[in-house]
């Protein structure tokens, strides 16, 4: 085995002569009011940081009351506890993970450009993802809500007696910090590249989030919308959604999964962007079918519009609907398949080294494939109707969301890490997070999946006692995936002092990203780069100089 | 005055970001088509409430638009088409470089606006008289009166965010003007002015869509 960690080339700048850590001032203020992407990005991190906390201690609240059938919290509590961790983990840690933070931070360097096309926007949008943030905490401390993340109506407009337009409104205003993070990602990629980089010489990772961008401006304004008939309905007890005035309350789930469901490619789309950076880079081999990596993310942000109601086969719909909407989830997994593929192919005669980043992307190919393929048998209008509301769909989205984006998040921080901090991070100690992290996820979610088929429902405080032996094999996985997240706090922590220099270009990777300074300095490039390959141009053995 | 309208200030550098104003300027425009697609689906969510409402409840509709108030509807159509010709107008005056025609014209925009939301005014203070605002003072009988109350309910957000959208255009086509009066804009840059142009267009096209749905659909039948 080897591994691709070797401390860069000795001509490289000395750290903190010249990078955007330090250029531009250390004080609060110049961090504030930065237009620089990569200190918003930093923002980003750091924010989100807090939320994934957050999100986290109510997800080990839930465990900890699911540990005995009776619990140890009242059902109110016991609802706003899973409505918390709904609410916090989707929009303010999932959303804007991948995007906000590495995208911020990459997109511009990976294209060759000096900042995003709008760095005034790109601030603005952390402003609103913090003004959003404050009013769902605010909302959330002063007795919080009961919803669950998905708002359905009529319950959130009439009956539920939580906080309801306050989170309503935090959803909003989060909403629109998306928005103008599509937007900008979308104008960056069209007309901020540097000279020879064209669209097929871009990186994955920015095909990824061009994706994500289009779902992000094409739908969250549905979801704005949704929400804010809601919330006035809920005001002014008038409105559309309750049928007691007249309202449908199936239009509003037809609104909300309109966005929602595409929300969960915004969400694993970025993913799919780092796994494809990462895998080339330490299998040394070029990413397998670059096009058709790259056009599968495309379709899946055109075709993830047309699946939503399959969040709706038991609510009422028609059953002629419940089959072409059930076709149209089975035809949307052959472009996440296609990934798959390519990127098993890739890893296919490499020379694989198993660093840190790998094991999570590793992780990640095969929690996603779990994931993806427990949502078909969803996608199937009977066996849906046998599972819906049970752990069974619980199991589902969190082997795509936590044991895939998450993973995902992981495997670009650990990757990405030395490029932004200009530190190395200690390998073994990130190996043993990264397996704790791959095995406590497992434990704590595959017994989801039996608890789902035997028939134990979601979002209740309580339990049939014979579930008992697999809700506490479940609790027991989640402590370990508990420290296997706050593992990475202490030795990235560390890192950021006592780490070794980085250098430029720790991975030998290719992609221009690479090819400046650790940490870049604030406009990036000496010079604007220009692009003569495409990209993933590695090789079977380690370059030479680097042997 | 030609002298001063060649070189009314030393043209503009770009934003540190791009390397040239072109460059800037496509960044500009293509970001406000992008954010307009977001706006279409914006509407578009409360626009599919209003075609299930109809079509759940169409005599309760017909009945609804019967107590709009086209004239004023109508008046206002063309007082918003109008600010969109002066609005186009001032985009072509702005791409020629003549200075004060682009900020008359953009003053004339903006007042027409203010004068389509005095009279949006003045209808809604009609509606509330009328006892027409839902979750408000509503107060209807007869057999329609929750279609009715849901016809309103969409009447009021779908204006009411259209109302919103002017407002802040007026905002923007100030700052314009006052720029342009101030000679910020030549030939070679008058990205604000059209960028500001795409988006008062937009506002004109949603209410376009808007006005029949409105005040004409319960007009049609019997
Ligand atoms: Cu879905």
């Amino acid at each position: 085995m080897t591994t691709a960690t070797v401390t860069g080339k000795t001509d490289e700048p000395v750290v903190g002569t010249r990078n955007y850590l330090t250029e531009g001032g250390v004080t609060l203020r110049s961090w504030l009011l930065t237009r620089d992407h990569k200190r918003i990005a930093i923002l980003y991190t750091l924010s989100i940081t807090l939320f994934f906390f957050v999100g986290g201690a109510a997800a080990t609240l839930i465990r900890l009351n699911l540990v005995t059938p009776p619990g140890i919290f009242t059902p109110d509590v016991y609802n706003r506890l899973f409505t918390l961790h709904g609410i916090v983990m989707v929009w303010f840690f999932l959303i804007p993970s991948i995007p906000n933070t590495m995208g911020n931070f990459l997109i511009p360097l990976m294209i060759g450009a000096k900042d995003l096309a709008f760095p005034r926007l790109n601030l603005l949008s952390w402003y609103l993802y913090m003004a959003a943030g404050l009013l769902a905490l605010f909302a959330i401390v002063i007795g919080g809500v009961d919803t669950g993340w998905t708002f359905y109506t009529p319950f959130s407009s009439m009956y539920s007696n939580g906080y309801v337009v306050l989170a309503l409104a935090a959803v909003f205003t989060a909403g629109f910090s998306s928005i103008l993070t599509g937007l900008n990602f979308i104008v960056t990629t069209h007309r901020m590249r540097a000279p020879g980089m064209t669209w097929y010489r871009l990186p994955v990772f920015v095909w990824s989030n061009y994706a994500t961008s289009i779902i992000m401006v094409l739908a969250t304004p549905v979801l704005a919308i949704t929400l804010a008939l809601v919330a006035v309905e809920r005001l002014l007890q008038v409105g559309i959604f309750d049928p007691a005035l007249g309202g449908d309350p199936l239009l509003f789930q037809h609104l909300f999964w309109f966005y929602s469901h595409p929300a969960v490619y915004i969400m694993i789309l970025p993913g799919f962007g780092v796994i494809s950076e990462v895998v080339p880079c330490f299998a040394r081999k070029p990413l397998f079918g670059y096009k058709f990596v790259v056009w599968s993310s495309i379709t899946i942000s055109v075709i993830g519009f047309f699946v939503w109601a399959h969040h709706m086969f038991v609510a009422g719909i028609s059953l002629y609907a419940g089959l072409v909407f059930s076709l149209l989830s089975y035809v949307i997994a052959v472009p996440s398949a296609i990934k798959v593929f390519n990127w098993t192919a890739t890893l296919h005669k490499g020379w694989i080294s198993f660093d840190a980043p790998m094991l999570y992307a590793l992780g990640f190919i095969g929690l996603f494939t779990i994931g993806g393929l427990t949502g078909l048998f969803l996608a199937n209008l009977a066996f849906d109707v046998h599972v819906t509301d049970t752990y069974f769909v619980v199991a589902h989205f969190h082997y795509i969301m936590v044991g895939g984006m998450v993973s995902a998040y992981f495997a670009g921080l650990h990757y990405w890490w030395p490029k932004v901090t200009g530190r190395l991070y200690h390998e073994w100690w990130a190996r043993i997070a990264a397996l704790l992290i791959f095995f406590g996820f497992n434990l704590t979610f595959f017994p989801q999946f039996i608890l789902g088929y035997l028939g134990m429902q979601r979002r209740y405080f309580s339990y049939a006692p014979e579930f008992q032996l697999w809700n506490i094999f479940s609790s027991a996985g989640a402590s370990v995936l508990a420290v296997g997240y706050v593992l990475p706090f202490f030795y990235l922590g560390w890192s950021l002092f006592r780490g070794q220099r980085a250098g430029a270009n720790p991975w030998a990777a290719t992609g221009l990203e690479w090819q400046t300074s650790s940490p870049p300095p604030t406009h990036n490039f000496d010079r604007t780069p220009t692009v003569t390959r495409p990209p993933y141009q590695y090789r079977p053995e380690p370059e030479p100089q680097d042997v | 005055m030609s002298d001063a309208r060649r070189e009314p200030w030393p043209d503009p550098s770009p934003e540190p970001q791009y390397a040239t104003m072109a460059q800037q300027a496509e960044a500009a425009s293509f970001g406000m088509w992008v954010f307009l697609a977001t706006e279409v689906l914006f509407f578009g969510g409360m626009l599919l409430a209003y075609a299930w409402a109809r079509g759940s409840f169409p005599a309760g509709f017909a009945e609804a638009g019967r107590h709009t108030k086209i004239f004023i509807g109508s008046v206002n159509t063309v007082v918003l088409l109008t600010s969109s010709f002066t609005m186009a107008w001032a985009v072509n005056a702005a791409e020629h470089g003549r200075r004060r025609p682009t900020a008359w014209l953009l003053a004339a925009t903006a007042l027409l606006a203010l004068l389509f939301l005095a009279l949006k005014g003045v209808e809604y203070h009609q509606e509330w008289t009328e006892h027409l605002v839902p979750g408000l003072n509503f107060r209807e009988e007869g057999p329609n009166a929750h279609a009715v109350e849901l016809f309103y309910f969409l009447y009021f957000m779908l204006t009411g965010i259209h109302g919103i959208h002017v407002t802040i255009g007026i905002g923007l086509i100030a700052v314009t003007m006052v720029r342009a009066w101030r000679g910020a804009f030549s030939e070679r840059y008058y990205t604000p002015v059209e960028v500001t142009g795409l988006y008062w267009h937009f506002v004109d096209i949603v209410w376009i869509f808007l006005y029949p749905l409105i005040y004409l659909v319960g007009r049609s039948g019997p």
